[in-house]
């Protein structure tokens, strides 16, 4: 039977598993949106921009771990993909973006709507693909979701000009969806030194990072904490790994975690790192963190092993197949020596208090809502600032990809297109976005989306009309020169909201704010609620830029 | 700065280069000569590159190992003969003061 380039595609998409897919039509791909119309079994989401369309694809990929696909068309459709690509590329997300090109004859000719999608995606990429013809996609399509989901999971581009989606060839038989490469073999010896320098280190700290998620293996790594009876820290990526009520978490680590939590790390004589890269955020200087501790490292990335840190032993892994045989390996521990230390330094360096029961402080919304939606496995997204920074510290994270945040890339407008796909794929779930009044501008575009989807996610803008972080650093680090950091406008978001089709809340509008909340978070499909909150709270504690992680700013007063 | 060379086994087509070319440009390694022909098959090609020998080459070999074009990497000295073969044509075509039979 004859099939042309498009209907190959989407006949492959369909094969790989995938049933919803985010993108937006333009001249270059429509061969293949004329195809995707004829699918059964693909569903298709239109964003209102492709940053908008990436990033619900990343928040499909982020709760299933699954790679997700996403359409967008060449020229300007292809640059602003380019945001929600890189971003995932920073945090190992699975997504697959699939862009329609020029026709061949045309392309290096400055044709409309033409951009060297293949030479821009190259550094923000995995990997990338550029189709010579339709009967190449046979073998690059299931070849995209392999390398999107192997290893050290990322985002994998493949540019598609329009005459090889119009190509039509004849197909007898169909290649296999791309699966999984073979882990790497575990050496036995590796497993046993591992078990030894951890039976004779006195003071251990697991660093648990989002390798533990993307691998499956969090069950394994509460197992080995539990077992070896170390106190463990998150990162950012690899939080929820453990609960945040573990009587081991010791939450996150880093620019702004608790002061013990970075004391402890001061002290530790071996750090655990189990699918972690020692980032900056995670470590400040690195010269001074951890400076009394050996190191073990398992990554399935090789070149993550020694790049900041060399390890005492380092291993190249699939985290969950490692931890099966260490878990077996070591001693059952007592360690309450170590622990009661930890546990002084976390009655010596208390945190100033968080006006926690307030919904309209910038602490009390999160922690209200955390309360609101304790056990019923919400699904947390943040965009980027101060109110992502305060929902790492203080939501109790119950569980593996329960929280959406963007790490590596630090994008602003990443939350609400993430928690549209999010619940796209667990559509029963409450999925809640907090964001701030400057990131939700820079995706506002897709209330529509959700709104035309109805999808159930509740929009908290924690709202200071400023971005905040800057203000902080500039009130810090600047000698209070705010500039260019405070808005002069009071948008409304509410009426933005009512506009789109969304329903909407403005606490400080409201006499009963809680109740107002509580009605927000309980109704179906989407909702914004706005929260005005205080600027001049400052999201503490915090290590300054460059600055060693045992020296950290931590009081407003 | 001691040189050392590596040789490079890549799918050939029109994209190696440039993913080789672009790691090395983000992760600000060193690269100051650069060869590459087809293997005889035209599968692969090899590529040969004289990088500068310092503590990161290790860093280096594991990111080029992690490209999906790049099939092997392997490590030779800085006298590999390939790069000190072609500095004679060089030299020639500057100043032509060698001969390229040498």
């Amino acid at each position: 039977m004859k099939y042309t380039g498009a209907e190959i595609i989407i006949k492959l998409l369909e094969r790989q598993g995938i049933r919803q897919l985010s993108g937006i039509p333009g001249g270059a791909n429509l061969p293949m949106y004329d195809a995707l119309s004829r699918s059964e079994s693909i569903r298709h989401i239109l964003a209102r921009h492709e940053q908008g369309a990436g990033f619900i694809a990343q928040g499909q990929a982020r709760i299933t771990g699954k790679p997700a696909a996403f359409f967008a068309t060449s020229g300007p459709g292809a640059t602003n993909a380019i945001t929600a690509v890189a971003d995932a590329k920073l945090d190992s997300i699975p997504v697959v973006c699939i862009t329609g090109q020029v026709p061949q004859a045309l392309i290096g000719t400055d044709a409309f709507q033409e951009i060297d999608t293949y030479g821009l995606s190259v550094p923000i990429t995995k990997h990338n693909y550029f189709a010579r013809s339709a009967r190449e996609l046979l073998d690059i399509i299931p070849d995209a979701f392999r390398v999107a989901a192997s290893g050290r999971p990322g985002p994998v581009w493949v540019d598609v000009p329009k005459d090889v989606q119009d190509e039509s060839i004849e197909i007898e038989s169909w290649p296999e969806p791309g699966g999984l490469d073979k882990a790497p073999e575990i050496d036995p010896a590796k497993i046993e030194a591992m078990a030894a320098m951890i039976a004779g280190a006195k003071r251990p700290i697991t660093y648990v990072g989002g390798g533990a998620m993307h691998s499956n293996a969090c069950e394994l790594v509460r197992s080995f904490i539990e077992k070896s009876d170390t106190p463990a820290v998150m990162t950012l990526m690899g939080l929820g790994a453990i609960p945040m009520d573990d009587e081991r978490s010791m939450g996150m680590l880093g620019m702004h975690a608790s002061r013990f939590t970075n004391k402890a790390l001061e002290e530790c004589d071996l750090l655990i790192a189990f699918g972690a890269r020692f980032d900056d955020r995670a470590t400040g200087k690195v010269a001074e963190f951890c400076p009394d501790a050996k190191i073990i490292h398992i990554d399935i990335d090789a070149s993550e092993l020694g790049k900041i840190k060399n390890p005492n032993i380092g291993m190249k892994a699939d985290l969950g197949e490692a931890l099966s045989f260490l878990n077996d390996a070591i001693e059952k521990s007592d360690r309450s020596e170590w622990r009661s230390r930890v546990a002084a330094l976390k009655a010596e360096y208390v945190e100033e208090p968080r006006d926690s029961e307030d919904p309209m402080s910038p602490y009390g919304i999160i922690e209200t809502v955390g309360r609101m939606l304790k056990g019923e496995g919400a699904i947390i997204t943040t965009d980027v600032g101060q109110h992502q920074m305060r929902v790492a510290q203080a939501y109790p994270f119950e569980r593996p990809r329960q929280f959406l945040t963007s790490g590596g890339l630090g994008t602003m407008g990443f939350g609400l297109p993430a928690a549209m796909g999010a619940a796209l794929e667990d559509p029963e779930a409450t999925v809640v976005c907090f964001s701030g009044d400057g990131s939700i501008l820079m995706n506002i575009q897709e209330l529509v989306t959700a709104a035309e989807e109805n999808l159930n996610v509740k929009i908290i803008i924690c709202n200071n009309n400023s971005l905040g972080l800057v203000h902080q650093q500039q009130d810090l680090f600047y000698g209070k020169n705010i500039f260019a950091s405070k808005f002069s406008s009071h948008v409304d978001f509410t009426q933005i909201a009512l506009g789109c089709g969304v329903a909407a809340y403005d606490l400080s509008l409201e006499e009963d704010p809680l109740a107002a909340l509580t009605e927000g978070l309980r109704r179906k499909g989407p909702v914004l609620i706005n929260v005005p909150i205080d600027l001049h709270q400052h999201v503490f504690p915090m290590v300054a830029p460059g600055g060693a992680n045992s020296e950290m700013l931590h009081s407003n007063i | 700065m001691k040189n050392t060379v590596l040789e490079l086994v890549v799918r050939n087509h029109p994209g190696a280069m440039m993913h080789i070319c672009s790691l090395f440009a983000r992760r600000v390694f060193n690269l100051d000569g650069i060869l590459c022909m087809p293997d005889a098959d035209e599968a692969t090609s090899r590529m040969w590159l004289r990088v500068c020998e310092d503590e990161r080459m290790p860093q280096v070999v594991l990111q080029l190992e992690k490209l999906e074009d790049v099939y092997k990497v392997s490590e030779h000295g800085a006298s590999h003969e390939v790069f000190s073969q072609l500095e004679c044509y060089f030299r020639k075509a500057v100043d032509g003061s060698v001969d390229p039979s040498l």
